[in-house]
């Protein structure tokens, strides 16, 4: 269906895709943060259990869900056509690119999709189809443990370096993204484009030390 | 200086192809990297061999037809230059160069180096130019041009097509070209009558000729030899936008 778009329009479909996305991975962080900063974890499970009962962000699941189908299938189009279009590779490969992670976008997207499905099975099938034991707290509010499911997860050592790691190919992955979803969208100015450059790594840096901090501080805590 | 020069040898567009090790002596610094294959050529003949088929023309970095790759690098080491501009002072005695003609689908090697772009001039023909009905010479000053305007516009009339955006891109993308062309138009008010139609039939002939698609990789802008930006690229993906959203039909 994508092959009869234009590559500019699939740029441009890519672009806005994952930005979407991006601004899904700075609500996911915020809500991820707060268990580190309550221990009884019931800021946390209140966030959650809004988050899985709001109907607005009940509707916006299926926005966020079509996005990550249209970024994935564009992705892999586009891939698939670039590579067609060298059928015959150089013997000695060139290294000109000045947005350094942008050669290995397929290998990231790829890793950070796999971490997506088992982290997906992990969490949301969980929260969703699982039984999840619930807690009653001083305040009288009584939530799903969401946060306990999150915290057994992250004793098991393996766990937590495959969950780095995929965290930091999602960085790699962003910083190559966030200053190219602008070019594609046609929006390059030399007063402004220095300033997104350097504000696309700034954001990848905090959004990927926000992600990889929780999993190590509850592993060494 | 001594070189070992290990070049793509095809004899024809059908033809196979491989790499063949060549040694060359005594190659001054100072000579051109087309004047040392025009030595190992002289040689290759008297030797009767077949000489390595490149193409050249001007020889002064304005016409766009010498298309190598130069270890790992269009017009080889140094930035800013065509292959005919590019001196032997880059390499060092006893180094191996690696030539090669550009890699693309749109660009079938012809023979040896020399490979066809005539996908390029498809491009132009879809639209990269501007239609103007006979009549009286116009004056020159008729229409005002902001300088900056005007000085954008020759940036991008620049590029020579020679096609190193497509041979440096990952992609084999033909994006910065392609931007170049629509942005030397796009920019001047005797372009801008044409510029949506313009844009979208030059991009669809450049993605129907095979070329790949732009990820940003920015290797073009580093390899051109007229350092054209990919500030036109951000333009022709506005131009295309708008072009699609606005258009009448
Ligand atoms: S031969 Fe004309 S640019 Fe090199």
């Amino acid at each position: 269906m994508s092959l009869k778009y234009s590559s500019v329009t699939k740029k441009i479909v890519m672009s806005l895709a994952g930005l979407f996305l991006t601004s899904f991975l700075v609500v996911h962080l915020l809500i991820n943060l707060l268990i580190l900063f309550d221990p009884t974890r019931e800021l946390f499970n209140e966030a959650a259990h809004f988050m899985a009962t709001n109907p607005l962000i009940q509707t916006f699941q299926y926005v966020l869900f079509f996005g990550f189908i249209l970024h994935i299938i564009f992705g892999l189009v586009l891939q698939i056509q670039n590579w067609m279009a060298r059928p015959v590779r150089y013997e000695k490969k060139g290294s000109s690119e000045q947005s350094y992670f942008s050669k290995f976008m397929i290998h990231t997207g790829a890793i950070v999709f796999i971490f997506l499905i088992i982290h997906f099975a992990n969490f949301f099938v969980k929260a969703k189809f699982g039984h999840v034991e619930a807690l009653t707290y001083p305040s009288g509010a009584t939530y799903e443990d969401l946060g306990m499911l999150v915290v057994n997860l992250f004793q098991d050592g393996a766990y937590v370096i495959f969950y780095v790691v995929a965290i930091l190919l999602l960085g790699f992955h962003l910083d190559h993204g966030f200053q190219s979803a602008f070019q594609s969208l046609g929006l390059n100015h030399s007063r402004y484009t220095p300033f997104i450059k350097l504000f696309g790594t700034l954001f990848s840096v905090a959004i990927t030390l926000g992600f990889i901090s929780i999993p190590l501080v509850i592993y060494f805590s | 200086m001594d070189l070992t020069l290990k070049i793509w040898r095809q004899a024809s567009a059908e033809g196979k192809g491989k790499f063949v090790n060549y040694q060359v002596q005594n190659i001054s610094a100072d000579a051109s990297f087309l004047e040392m294959l025009d030595i190992l050529n002289e040689r290759l003949v008297v030797e009767g061999e077949d000489p390595v088929a490149f193409d050249h023309d001007c020889r002064e970095g304005i016409c766009g037809a010498c298309s190598i790759y130069i270890n790992g690098r269009p017009h080889g080491p140094d930035r800013g230059i065509t292959t005919c501009q590019m001196h032997m002072r880059n390499f060092k005695d006893g180094e191996t160069i690696v030539i090669e003609p550009w890699r693309a689908k749109p660009f079938p090697v012809i023979k040896d180096l020399m490979v066809d772009r005539s996908a390029f001039d498809a491009i132009i023909q879809a639209g990269g130019y501007v239609s103007v009905s006979t009549g009286g010479v116009p004056d020159a000053n008729a229409i005002p041009i902001p300088k900056r305007k005007a000085d954008e516009a020759m940036d991008a009339a620049a590029c020579i097509g020679c096609g190193a955006c497509v041979a440096a891109c990952k992609n084999a993308s033909a994006m910065l070209f392609v931007s170049a062309k629509v942005s030397q138009f796009a920019l001047l008010p005797q372009g801008r009558l044409e510029a949506r139609e313009r844009v979208q039939k030059m991009v669809a002939k450049m993605d129907e000729l095979g070329f790949g698609n732009c990820t940003n990789t920015y290797a073009c802008e580093a390899e051109c030899p007229k350092e054209i930006s990919v500030s036109h690229i951000a333009r022709m993906n506005r131009e295309f936008l708008g072009a699609k959203l606005l258009s009448e039909k």
